[in-house]
């Protein structure tokens, strides 16, 4: 029996996470033992360590939180043989501007969540786990409480979990409001109950993370991949995607489209498919204008730039990131200096204050944007705006400023004469002398 | 919620037990900040510096029913501006304000992580998604009838 969802899926899919989702029941460890559940940590329990690390190595996948760093080469980090209990992470802060996935994998099918996590915890020798989850999301954490309660009561957590002499304890963790807890180093310090501010690196996280202990941390997708690959062999899934771009991702498609919705695809599918296709093509016949592809961190890329294979070496070639999943689709009557400033005024709000760069950087271009914004712009603004970004960018004590700094520069450059067309309109340039 | 963190990191619980106690209680008070101190084994001070920093806790109450509005850019794209506009009209309120009888508070917020499904409105902790403009009028209509 199929179970309503948020939106339809397609059949231009490909389902490897979201195989589940339409069952009803999903949510259920019953369900989830009927669909394959936890055959992958059965397997995983007759392999060593190192083999384990090698089958996600071999995958090819790439964290799935934003960076996109290769998942099995940050699992070799961890050094599992530290006499200090080891801890698995989980970042569940789900922040970033058009990213709404991490809740579906929780909301429709957390026994695979759990299963990921246990895998990993087989491969570093932990025996704790913390799934952090944004605040907001009260209903999210309701659902993966529930999920770890069934697990409990059915031997899939706890000591000796399925009988195999593995002990693995896991809960979660509520944020409550703050886009920079979901940097790992940040997360790190709100789970230990301060302020989420981030930390010098090194010490990476994998050596001393949660408590000072070595800590593995990863995205909820990340997590959510590895039953499938330790199940079906790392190969299998690295198939699905293109050369060091293994499997499939959830892409979270918002914006102009007449089909917006959550939907996996293989890494490697093109970005035009996805929006005129999988997306239904623009709303009320407009033409593109720009895509934002992986969240509102990410350069945004021009129509003309679009005709590309979505996968994190293409994107990064065609000078963006697929970063969080998070793909926002702009049409032709979109006003450019507006989606500057609603950026600049979510990360603006979002500093944690603790970098100078970061702080009053973003607080400036946000002042800036919303006086532009407000008709009062001044021509010199435009290159100001760039070059107060170009300032920040790679100056700050975290990514948060570049965040802020890297779809802003893009704006800039790229649309620097729908800055220009505010100025005649508003028709300045007498404004700007003293101004 | 003291016994998920290992020993002797009771500190790790301060966020979580601020926001499910604030549920219960409707704002961080000076008497919650010192319970929650006590349990957690740290200073009062540390968990007061933890209050400012996270925009879910607040230290006066909000309204019965606390409406937040999504604004950010995908919302942004398909009506979230003017649903923002709209709900300060329907309501009589501004960003983060509260009426005067209690029952209704408003806040502009940043994504809430239902960006495909746009424009959304949370009630308290319930998503409202691909909100029309009459679906909102009808939801603030049916609270004030369910009040
Ligand atoms: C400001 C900022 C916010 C971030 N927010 C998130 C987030 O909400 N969720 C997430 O998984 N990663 C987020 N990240 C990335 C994490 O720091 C980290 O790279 C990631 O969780 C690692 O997991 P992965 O390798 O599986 O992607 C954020 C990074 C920065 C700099
Ligand atoms: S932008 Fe509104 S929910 Fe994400």
């Amino acid at each position: 029996m199929a179970k309503k969802l948020y939106n339809e899926p397609s059949p231009l899919e490909t389902k490897v996470i979201s195989k589940r989702w339409g069952l009803e029941g999903s949510e259920t460890l019953d369900v989830y033992l009927a669909n394959d559940g936890f055959k992958a940590f059965l397997k995983a329990r007759e392999m060593t360590p190192e083999a384990i690390i090698e089958e996600v190595k071999t995958s090819a996948l790439r964290g799935r939180g934003g960076a996109g760093f290769p998942t099995g080469l940050k699992w070799s980090f961890v050094p599992r043989t530290s006499p200090k209990p080891k801890y698995i992470v989980v970042n569940g802060d789900e922040s970033e501007p058009g990213t709404c996935k991490d809740r579906l994998l929780i909301e429709y099918d957390p026994h695979n969540l759990i299963e990921g996590i246990l895998i990993a915890g087989l491969a570093m020798d932990a025996h704790k786990g913390y799934i952090y989850i944004r605040g907001e999301y009260r209903f999210v954490i309701e659902k993966m409480n529930k999920a770890i309660a069934e697990a409990y009561a059915r031997g899939y957590l706890g000591k000796n979990i399925a009988g195999t002499g593995f002990d693995f304890d896991l809960y979660t963790h509520s944020g409550a409001g703050a886009y920079e807890c979901g940097e790992e180093t940040a997360l790190l310090d709100s789970l230990e109950g301060k302020r989420g501010v981030p930390r010098m690196k090194p010490p990476f996280p994998a050596v001393a993370g949660a408590w000072a202990s070595p800590t593995l941390l990863n995205n909820v997708e990340t997590f959510a991949s590895v039953p499938a690959i330790i199940r079906d062999g790392g190969a299998a899934y690295a198939a699905l995607g293109t050369p060091k771009n293994g499997g499939t991702r959830l892409l979270c498609l918002s914006g102009h489209v007449n089909k917006p919705g959550v939907y996996e695809i293989p890494l490697g599918f093109p970005m035009m498919k996805a929006i005129n296709e999988l997306g239904g093509g623009m709303r009320n016949g407009k033409k593109l204008k720009a895509v934002v592809p992986g969240g509102s961190s990410c350069p945004i890329l021009l129509a003309s730039e679009c005709d590309i294979a979505m996968d994190y070496d293409t994107v990064a070639k065609a000078g963006s990131m697929l970063g969080s999943g998070g793909m926002v689709v702009l049409d032709e009557d979109t006003d450019m200096v507006a989606v500057a400033l609603r950026i600049m005024r979510f990360y603006a709000h979002e500093s944690c204050g603790w970098c100078i760069p970061c702080r009053e950087g973003t607080t400036w271009l946000r002042k800036i944007l919303q006086r532009f914004n407000d008709g009062g712009g001044r021509h010199e603004d435009i290159a100001l705006i760039g070059d107060v970004a170009k300032n920040m960018f790679g100056r700050t004590f975290c990514a948060l400023g570049d965040a802020a700094a890297m779809p802003t520069m893009s704006i800039i450059q790229k649309f620097s004469h729908e800055f220009e067309e505010r100025l005649a309109k508003q028709g300045s340039g007498l404004v700007s002398i003293n101004g | 919620m003291l016994q998920s963190y290992p020993e002797g990191k009771k500190r790790s619980a301060v966020v979580p037990m601020l926001i499910y106690a604030q549920d219960e209680t409707g704002a961080v008070t000076a008497e919650l900040i010192e319970e929650v101190a006590k349990r957690c084994e740290v200073t009062p001070l540390q968990v007061d510096e933890v209050v400012g920093y996270y925009s879910m806790l607040h230290r006066k109450p909000q309204g019965k029913f606390h409406v937040q509005v999504c604004t950010n850019i995908s919302c942004m794209l398909v009506g979230g501006t003017e649903l923002y506009d709209q709900a300060c009209k329907k309501l009589g309120l501004g960003h983060k304000q509260t009426a005067a009888d209690g029952v209704f508070s408003l806040e502009e917020v940043e994504c809430m992580g239902a960006c495909s499904w746009a424009p959304m409105v949370a009630i308290n902790y319930d998503y409202h998604h691909n909100v029309t403009p009459e679906q909102f009028d009808a939801l603030i209509e049916g609270l004030k009838r369910a009040q």
